[in-house]
């Protein structure tokens, strides 16, 4: 079970971890990109942290909502609109809840990796965000499916998606501007990936804090 | 970093202030963010909005005003406007006879503006778009992202400015801006990076003696480095890849040599001499030659060239009067 309280306690440690690791996604993105992922990254999540507060009693699939029209709002490039429709999908499915299932939570990370490839007409093996996601949305929901908690599962899920950063080194952009540089993205970590990665990790720290 | 700021956060907003207060008569910055418009408002044509990324300057919110733009975007230096923005753009210049978007070609772009379109359709708007993609370094593909929209994009602004103001329909309109994409082929290049203000260091590094070929507009790498060659040599590379995508023998075109921002005009006009001689002797008839700061790179040293295939109604559109910061005719 996750509440309410939970996922604005995830979304709060997500927009710091972003500030953190700001510089090192900017970086990612110099080498295959336009360098600005981490810079437009961090000004969105800053404006979610500010947000944050008139969400407080709100039910998760408010909560949701909110973050991602400051992200949409906030953030630009395309970033902005891939990780506000994830925010939007997972919120319509959680619409009206104060606390999630493990089953309901899976079934809200569906629903944000299908509006991240729905935006971004993109699929796996693209080197994009999907390359964490869609790999992570596999091994958490494996991993409820056979009976693990919720913490267990999305560790299994961070572990896919991290596999899946290692895995965007090994192959073209045929997405985004790092596919403008075809074969010369090879050896490149994708910085959307990347951040995708994060987020996880973060959820998965913050559960752990019990 | 070396930049006449005041502060990294303020750059595009003072940016575009300062574009307004240079034409106040004829340009008003909207409350809700860095999107420019007309001072007076054309009903009875169909509005042209564009915009992007900052960092190009005068592109776009240079080029607004009688026989081009009716509004223009800017999101921070090389991101996309948020959709939010581009919506209360469109609402504002938005006439009974409909709007057209002119999008370059960028995920990012053409995200946030089919988002604010598709918020314009909900809320009864007359509205299309068309997406640039002139760039011919970066191979199309179906399963791509595709070409880049660059320099040519001006080309479209110009033409579908003109059709609109002449009072075409909405598909009119967006008929002749996507006959000039059709027609527009463009490559650049550059000698140095550029520095995005909140980044504080150059997107890239060159070294001295070495030149990026097939360089984006936001200092995205090319097709290739190469050993620095002489202006002639870099201009005739360039050319081959443009005269080689599309057949522009016996026909008439625009040419616009592009500087990136840091190119002094005098190696623009000796890229042009020989550009000139080449395309004659190739059998390419020059219409007109625009040779300027169009479509820039912040601080890039580098320069693109843009062909333009012409027709009666493409040349008549071209020779249409504008008034505009950046163009005038």
């Amino acid at each position: 079970m996750i509440d309410a309280k939970k996922i604005l306690e995830i979304i709060s440690a997500i927009a710091k971890k972003i500030e953190a690791e700001k510089n090192f996604l900017t970086q990612l993105d110099n080498e295959i990109g336009d360098g600005d992922h981490g810079i437009n990254l961090a000004r969105g999540f800053k404006s979610v942290e500010e947000k944050l507060p008139s969400l407080a009693d709100k039910d998760i699939g408010a909560i949701f909502k909110g973050v991602s029209m400051q992200l949409v709002s906030t953030v630009g490039g395309a970033s902005g609109p891939l990780y506000g429709t994830a925010f939007m999908k997972a919120g319509n499915v959680c619409k009206g809840k104060m606390e999630l299932t493990a089953e309901e939570f899976v079934a809200a990370i569906e629903a944000a990796v299908n509006g991240v490839k729905m935006r971004g007409k993109a699929v796996e093996g693209e080197k994009t965000m999907l390359d964490a996601l869609c790999p992570a949305y596999k091994a958490i929901k494996a991993g409820i499916d056979c009976g693990k908690n919720l913490i267990d599962a999305l560790n299994d899920g961070v572990d896919a998606a991290a596999a899946g950063v290692e895995y965007t080194k090994t192959i073209i952009a045929t997405k985004g501007r790092a596919s403008y540089l075809g074969e010369r993205s090879i050896g490149h970590q994708d910085p959307g990936a990347t951040s995708s990665l994060f987020m996880l990790q973060t959820a998965l720290e913050v559960l752990r804090r019990e | 970093m070396k930049k006449l700021i005041n502060s990294v956060e303020t750059v595009e907003e003072q940016m575009i202030l300062g574009l307004v207060k240079s034409a106040p008569k004829k340009l008003r910055k909207l409350e809700c963010g860095n999107v420019v418009v007309r001072a007076e408002k054309k009903e009875n044509k169909v509005a042209l909005v564009s915009g992007g990324g900052s960092g190009h300057e005068p592109s776009h919110g240079g080029f607004i005003g009688k026989g081009m733009l009716d509004c223009a975007v800017a999101g921070a230096v090389f991101t996309s406007p948020t959709p939010d923005k581009i919506f209360e753009g469109i609402q504002a210049v938005a006439t009974e006879a409909g709007v057209l978007c002119i999008v370059k070609n960028y995920t990012g772009d053409v995200m946030n503006f089919e988002m604010a379109i598709d918020n314009a359709v909900d809320n009864e708007l007359k509205i299309d778009y068309v997406v640039v993609n002139d760039d011919v370094a970066v191979k199309d593909s179906l399963y791509t992202t595709g070409r880049r929209g660059v320099a040519g994009t001006v080309l479209v602004h110009k033409i579908a400015g003109a059709k609109a103001e002449e009072g075409a329909s909405l598909a009119e309109v967006k008929a002749v801006a996507e006959k000039v994409i059709a027609n527009v082929r463009t490559m650049g290049m550059a000698i140095s990076p550029c520095t995005v203000p909140a980044a504080g260091k150059p997107g890239f590094e060159l070294p001295e003696d070495e030149m990026e070929i097939g360089i984006g507009i936001h200092g995205e790498p090319g097709t290739h480095r190469a050993k620095i060659a002489s202006a002639d040599e870099v201009a005739k590379t360039l050319l081959d890849k443009i005269l080689a995508d599309i057949d522009y023998k016996n026909q008439e075109v625009v040419v616009l040599v592009n500087g990136m921002g840091a190119t002094p005009l005098m190696e623009l006009y000796i890229i042009n001499n020989f550009v000139q001689d080449y395309l004659a002797a190739a059998g390419v008839k020059v219409y007109d030659t625009m040779v300027g700061n169009y479509m820039t790179s912040i601080e890039m040293a580098g320069f693109s060239l843009t062909l333009l295939r012409l027709d009666d109604e493409l040349k008549k559109l071209y020779d249409a009067p504008a008034d505009t910061p950046a163009l005038k005719r």
